[in-house]
């Protein structure tokens, strides 16, 4: 059974915790809330009463050579402790070196070396949390010569070896694909879609050289056609609208999940 | 190359943006390594406008943004929190305007505010609890988001105004320094000035400090009636403020 959710935002907390959303899960940035106290964890203790909650980070930097960061693995621990999430998840790059943090999923080379760093660290996380956890896929600007894999037989190969599971971002791989040039169809065959428990959907915009992962738009067509692609093949997924920016109200996000789940093949819509 | 040293390069390249630095790269890279780049400048760019909307009013977004660029330029952000970035920019301020002290503290008002808006929790005293107190033992300790800010201009002034979208005062020293407290009383971050005694005392708070040492010392500093009606005073106030935890 599928089920449908939509990223929390500041400008929808009064209607998630006054009105019943029709949504089945909300999806939080996991590091707007691994702080000490106050009013952000008191709302999230809220809306957990009220929704399941999908922990969702950025930080974690899974792809530095460097190792992670035990202090935001002890911080985010506490946070899975105290919420009870529905998936912890993080994306498939790198945003720190030592001594600096560049707060950007910065992309990988496809190599052996680093898919044996990836693995080691997402298996250090997994044991921290005592749970398995969601690897997304980014959207990329640079890609690099010395890649010996395409990302899809990386992510597969991660997922092999880790025993984690998959956020597929639809529109990650729509941007990824128009900025490096290869078939979004292929990528999606290449996947484990077996391993694969959330979807994100979301909008991008088009930059000088390169399609932009901006999350600031609808979710335009040819990711609407990517996703019906997807949402054949995958097995039961949790799916959301992912919108970080120019937040519009609820009722059009709303609108997106109901355009979401018109999609699904006819076999699994009732 | 190794994973570790193309991290490294990459790093080097969104630090300077230096031809030498994009040069690790293979030249159809350049157009990413470009987005890459404007995109680590404007969320560091963005979470300073965001940490500090005083301070940025008060000084406009020119030069607000020109101290920004010069932090981002000299210090890389190293923690996982975004927000922790924005602890460095009051005294960047105070570095790059020697001459308009108000706003370096006016920037580490906003500062200390946010700080204390996502500290820990505490459960402060209530009026009602404070009849079951035995006071000849009681001692007071302060909730955990309270800090101590010592000012030299009318930043605190300039704050309140700007938050209530009024003029602001003209930036003035002021005669002696001042403290303000700064804490948050349930979800709501605050701030007064406190006066030299109640200073003092507040300092000696952060570890417990006996009521009835409360008492001896508002005696000895204004007699005894006087030093009584303060401690009772006060007792109330920092009540009423959400100040007070754990007395035992």
């Amino acid at each position: 059974m599928h089920s449908f959710g939509l990223g929390l935002r500041k400008p929808h907390y009064t209607e998630f915790l006054g009105t019943e959303v029709p949504v089945d899960f909300v999806e939080v940035i996991s590091e707007n809330f691994m702080i000490d106290g106050g009013r952000p964890r008191d709302i999230l203790r809220q809306v957990r009463e009220r929704y399941p909650v999908a922990l969702h980070g950025v930080s974690m930097s899974i792809g530095s050579a460097q190792g992670l960061d035990r202090g935001y693995l002890a911080r985010l621990r506490a946070l899975v402790g105290e919420i009870e999430p529905l998936f912890v998840s993080d994306h498939l790059s790198w945003s720190s070196t030592p001594g600096f943090n560049s707060h950007d999923l910065l992309p990988l080379p496809y190599t052996a070396e680093a898919l044996s760093i990836v693995c080691a660290n997402i298996g250090q996380a997994q044991d921290a949390l005592s749970r398995n956890m969601l690897i997304e896929n980014p959207s990329s600007y640079v890609s690099f010569a010395q890649s010996e894999m395409t990302e899809w037989e990386f992510l597969r190969a991660v997922s092999d070896r880790t025993g984690c599971d998959l956020l597929l971002d639809v529109n990650n791989i729509y941007v990824s694909a128009v900025n490096h040039g290869f078939d979004p169809v292929a990528y999606v065959a290449g996947l484990p879609l077996d391993r694969v428990r959330q979807v994100h959907l979301a909008g991008h915009s088009q930059g000088e050289n390169l399609l932009i992962d901006t999350h600031d738009k609808p979710v335009p067509a040819p990711v609407w056609s990517l996703f019906a692609h997807v949402i054949e093949r995958a097995g039961p997924v949790a799916v959301m609208i992912e919108r970080d920016d120019n937040i519009p109200p609820l009722t059009d996000l709303l609108a997106e999940l109901v355009m979401a789940r018109a999609l699904l093949p006819r076999k699994v819509a009732a | 190359m190794s994973l570790l040293v193309l991290q490294s390069d990459f790093r080097a390249w969104l630090e300077t943006g230096s031809a030498q630095a994009s040069s690790a790269f293979a030249p159809e890279a350049q157009p990413g390594l470009l987005v890459y780049q404007n995109n680590y400048r404007a969320s560091l760019m963005a979470c300073l406008e965001e940490s500090f909307p005083r301070t940025l009013a008060w000084i406009g977004g020119r030069a607000f943004r020109s101290v920004a660029a010069t932090l981002i330029d000299a210090r890389p952000p190293d923690s996982w929190s975004l927000d922790h970035y924005a602890a460095h920019f009051p005294v960047a301020l105070a570095k790059a305007l020697p001459d308009d002290p108000e706003v370096a503290e006016l920037a580490t008002l906003e500062q200390a505010l946010t700080e204390a808006f996502v500290g820990p929790d505490a459960v402060a005293l209530t009026a009602d609890d404070l009849s079951h107190i035995n006071w000849d033992t009681a001692v007071l300790r302060l909730v955990p988001t309270a800090r101590m800010l010592t000012v030299t201009t009318n930043a605190a002034a300039i704050w309140s105004a700007l938050a209530s979208d009024q003029n602001p005062p003209a930036a003035a020293a002021l005669t002696t320094p001042a403290q303000l407290l700064i804490w948050r009383a349930e979800y709501t971050s605050c701030f007064r000035a406190l006066d030299r005694i109640e200073d003092e005392l507040m300092g000696d708070m952060d570890n417990g400090i006996a009521f009835v040492d409360v008492c001896r010392r508002l005696i000895s500093a204004l007699g005894h009636a006087e030093g009584i009606m303060t401690a009772g005073n006060w007792l109330g106030r920092w009540t009423t403020d959400g100040l007070l935890i754990n007395i035992a």
